[in-house]
């Protein structure tokens, strides 16, 4: 079972969107206005009602500072299409403080941070929240080519080492998160979000321990239907009320 | 306090002996064991809630993806994942007491006529177990749960071995995939059973267009939500009409418009199930509307819509 999780309340509430801007072709980053209390720290994700759709959209967390929620996604399918779309002005029934949240104590003297596409949103959050206690903070973010990089000024503005790498090798590192020169540098601790084939390069490659950060199809996103449980080594945990975050320890790669 | 009694007597209904202050109850899988609810609302509004469905055994379930969204519902094929009925005993109910102070009502499910005796047995001691709900209708799990609702020697055998091991009443829960509903309704009352709830969910599957590939990993698995109401509610007509014994109504229930109409086709009471999932207060919300949507349509009581 993991040690220190976040333990926060869920709270339902309506937001109201202050800005929706393009950040690449396919990723968004919105601003909310609204009640941000529920929200425990980076690596929790809100689940959000559409109009016209009938389940929620997990989304995760990018910034939540006073009654500023920020959240970054891409547009995959019809829902976050709908939401790329929406304007300032429009509302949002929001369920927030879901999840258990990126474990913030086990980072160490050197964390290094590993995210993939639109993985890399609620690292940002993270990398703030490293930085505020102090400690340096490294970066790799991965992307598939130099058009979809989105965040690297705003990890660097934070005075994160940053080095970001491209599947075609068309800016930074030619590869992946696993092939920056970062990655073989000594670190306390990782934290990772992305494609699950780059978690399972991250587990495979890497030196030390750290948390993952998983995605799924849910049904409810506060742990009442099992939609989204998957197997760890001691049992069962819900993406959604467990996670989405795991230590490397108790990850199993099956299911 | 007085005007709080005067809603709650509008409001209550009984169930097989038992009196709901209203007939709202969670429906079983999409409510846990109450503790995420209990985090948003105090749940001891709630008429009762029927807990997760419980196995004899620890079943993981079925395989990711288990959840594929519709228009106007959703498709889930968790596969009865619970912590088998030990566990239960043990852990969920002890903790649920702390949350939950009114009896609730225990859904089980099995693979076989023992199991299923074994399980009910069981639970039928827990002295907050105030009904049991046998789950003959599951269609997530393979060679059990809905192969015993969908044949009415089947139902009837198992009903008729469950009933003799318990004395807490039973209420059997049935499936809509069945040509015949009502042969099936009868078949359960004969063998015993003090009541009846429908529909569980109905089979259906979604194909993802870009991998071509159904959405479930399982392949298919239960549709639920509003889409599924007027079939719902088809049902708990055809079966209220032809058996003697008090039906709960279910299926797409998302409004207090939508309880009022499943007591009009003859529910006792009602269990919601999706709307939960999508809007965590739906019962709360529902049980607040219910005085005000009667009193539109000039309903009094909710015990006088419902014959039985």
């Amino acid at each position: 079972m993991t040690g220190e999780v976040h333990r926060s309340l869920m709270k339902q509430s309506v937001f109201t969107i202050t800005e929706n801007r393009a950040l690449t072709e396919s990723v968004f980053e919105m601003s909310l206005r609204g009640d941000t209390s529920a929200i425990a720290g980076p690596g929790q994700f809100v689940n959000i009602r559409l109009p016209g759709f009938y389940l929620r959209r997990p989304i995760s967390v990018a910034k939540a500072e006073g009654d500023v929620l920020t959240l970054t996604f891409k547009s995959v399918g019809h829902g976050t299409e709908v939401m790329s779309k929406m304007q300032p002005g429009e509302e949002l029934d929001i369920l927030t403080g879901l999840g258990n949240g990126y474990d913030l104590p086990s980072a160490g003297e050197c964390p290094l941070l590993l995210g993939g596409g639109v993985g890399v949103p609620p690292l940002l959050y993270l990398a703030a929240k490293l930085r505020e206690k102090g400690l340096p903070v490294d970066v790799v973010l991965g992307f598939n080519t130099a058009s979809e990089i989105f965040y690297r000024d705003e990890f660097e503005a934070l005075g994160c080492r940053v080095e970001v790498t491209t599947a075609d090798g068309s800016c930074g590192t030619k590869g992946f998160v696993t092939d920056a020169g970062l990655f073989r540098e000594w670190h306390s601790y990782f934290y990772t979000c992305g494609p699950l084939q780059m978690l399972k390069a991250v587990y495979e490659k890497s030196s030390c321990d750290g948390e993952f950060s998983f995605e799924e199809r849910m049904g409810c996103g506060f742990g009442a239907c099992m939609g989204c449980s998957v197997k760890v080594r001691d049992g069962y945990k819900r993406i959604c009320k467990d996670g989405p975050v795991l230590r490397k320890e108790e990850i199993l790669w099956e299911s | 306090m007085g005007e709080l009694n005067r809603e709650n007597d509008r409001l209550s209904v009984d169930l097989l002996g038992i009196r709901l202050d209203n007939p709202v109850i969670p429906a079983s899988g999409t409510f846990g064991y109450g503790a995420e609810f209990a985090e948003l609302y105090d749940i001891n509004i709630l008429g009762t809630f029927s807990f997760k469905g419980t196995t004899l055994h620890e079943r993981y379930g079925n395989p990711l993806p288990r959840i594929a969204e519709c228009t106007a519902g959703m498709i889930n094929a968790v596969g009865l994942q619970n912590p088998g009925v030990s566990h239960v005993i043990a852990h969920e109910l002890p903790a649920m007491k702390r949350y939950f102070h009114k009896p609730v009502m225990a859904n089980v499910s099995g693979f076989s006529v023992e199991e299923y005796v074994k399980t009910c047995s069981l639970l039928d001691r827990e002295e907050q177990v105030g009904w049991i709900e046998l789950n003959i209708s599951c269609p997530n799990v393979h060679g059990g749960g809905m192969s015993f609702g969908t044949d009415p020697a089947a139902a009837s055998e198992v009903v008729r071995a469950v009933k003799e091991s318990v004395r807490k009443p039973l209420i059997v829960k049935l499936t809509p995939n069945v040509t015949d509903i009502v042969s099936i309704a009868k078949a359960v009352e004969d063998a015993g059973a003090d009541g009846i709830s429908l529909i569980n969910t109905l089979l259906g599957m979604r194909i993802d267009l870009k991998t071509r590939r159904p959405v479930i990993k399982n392949i298919m698995g239960g549709f639920s939500g509003p889409a599924v109401f007027p079939v719902a509610l088809r049902m708990v007509w055809q079966v209220s009409h032809a058996v003697g014994i008090p039906v709960i109504g279910m299926g797409g229930i998302s409004s207090a418009g939508d309880v009022l109409e499943m007591m009009m086709a003859g529910a006792a009471a009602v269990e919601i199930g999706s709307a939960n999932l999508t809007d965590p207060f739906a019962c709360k919300k529902i049980i607040e509307a219910l005085p005000g949507v009667m009193d539109r349509y000039g309903i009094r009581t909710l015990r006088e819509l419902s014959g039985k």
